[in-house]
């Protein structure tokens, strides 16, 4: 599901749940698991996948088309919220480690994926890494966060085109607007992400903390909107039955449909 | 369109390890050249890389052949 090692103050969080890292029950325990134990002495955080097919494909809607599946209508709403919540928790606690956190990112790297990947305080892509919010085509909204993230960290144009068309961004659009700050060539950006960590890691940890504090806040009243609106989208059955297109097609290309 | 249609194709037997001489533009490049769902992502930043273009996946429904995918590309350069 999830592996890390943790050598010279520097966590490194590989992801490697087939077949690209969808975020569903297993893969929250497994990150709470990691946040809980996380060393104080640590200084850098480096978030990877090793899937061939990228960083994290989003959530798991097969998990998600089967959860409310069992569970009547009327508790749609509540199990949502249950969901989003513990999602939310895990988010903002990765986004507030007081640790440098970089992210990379190869091939997809789609809804909750991308969630995950705004909660890093530094992106390093590979050319092959692709960036998209397709939650509109389910009839939701991106709910894991990641709208007031991207809010945080780019302009409004980009984000309304990216929430209003569902495309998705390769990475040298992604470096041009500042989503990303470093492009490598692919199989790269591991080594890249861990030179700036062996960097982060000769500053002294006080000033780090504080400089990481005094410029990355979190969003909360923005994040409260967004977990309020999802959970009424998601009540809708226009979900259910956008989910049960996605589990029953063989779309070579679903994302687009 | 002829020429890139050509680099498309040329392109697209590199990257999967295809004969480019036994490919044809009306052909499903899809089928032919046997791309998963990743692949698919993936070939997006391969053509806006090599046609230095922006390529929006909502203009690419339904387009299958190596033709029409270069049509597309044309407008957009």
């Amino acid at each position: 599901m999830i592996d890390w090692t943790f050598q010279d103050g520097v966590y490194e969080l590989a992801l490697g749940a087939p077949p690209c890292n969808e975020i569903g029950t297993r893969m929250l325990d497994a990150l709470e698991r990691f946040l809980a134990q996380v060393d104080p002495a640590a200084h850098t955080l480096i978030i990877h996948s090793t899937q061939r097919g990228g960083f994290c494909a989003g959530a798991d809607l097969r998990e998600l088309y089967q959860g409310l599946c069992d569970t009547p209508a009327e508790q749609h709403g509540a199990r949502v919220g249950e969901f989003i919540d513990r999602i939310h928790r895990v988010m903002d606690a990765l986004d507030m480690l007081p640790l440098t956190t970089i992210g990379v990112v190869h091939g997809v790297c789609f809804g909750g994926g991308f969630e995950l990947a705004l909660t890093c305080d530094v992106l390093i892509a590979e050319k092959s890494a692709r960036f998209c919010f397709p939650e509109l085509r389910l009839g939701i909204v991106p709910g894991f966060g990641g709208i007031p993230r991207l809010r945080r960290d780019v302009g409004n144009a980009l984000i309304r085109d990216l929430l209003l068309s569902g495309r998705s961004v390769g990475a040298k659009k992604a470096l041009a607007v500042g989503l990303v700050s470093q492009m490598v060539i692919a199989g790269e950006g591991l080594t890249a992400a861990r030179s700036l960590a062996a960097q982060s890691g000769k500053f002294d940890d006080h000033a780090r903390r504080a400089a990481k504090a005094f410029i990355k806040y979190l969003p909360s009243e923005e994040l409260a909107r967004e977990r309020a609106l999802f959970v009424e989208l998601a009540q809708r059955p226009a979900l259910l039955a956008a989910l049960k297109r996605f589990v029953e097609s063989t779309d070579l290309r679903p994302y687009l449909a | 369109m002829a020429d890139t249609v050509q680099t498309l194709i040329k392109m697209a037997a590199k990257r999967y390890n295809a004969d480019p001489a036994k490919l044809r533009p009306e052909d499903d490049m899809f089928e032919r050249l046997g791309i998963d769902s990743f692949q698919a992502v993936e070939l997006i930043s391969d053509l806006e890389s090599e046609f230095d273009i922006e390529l929006p996946d909502y203009e690419l429904q339904g387009v299958k052949t190596f033709a029409a995918l270069a049509q597309k590309i044309d407008k957009r350069r």
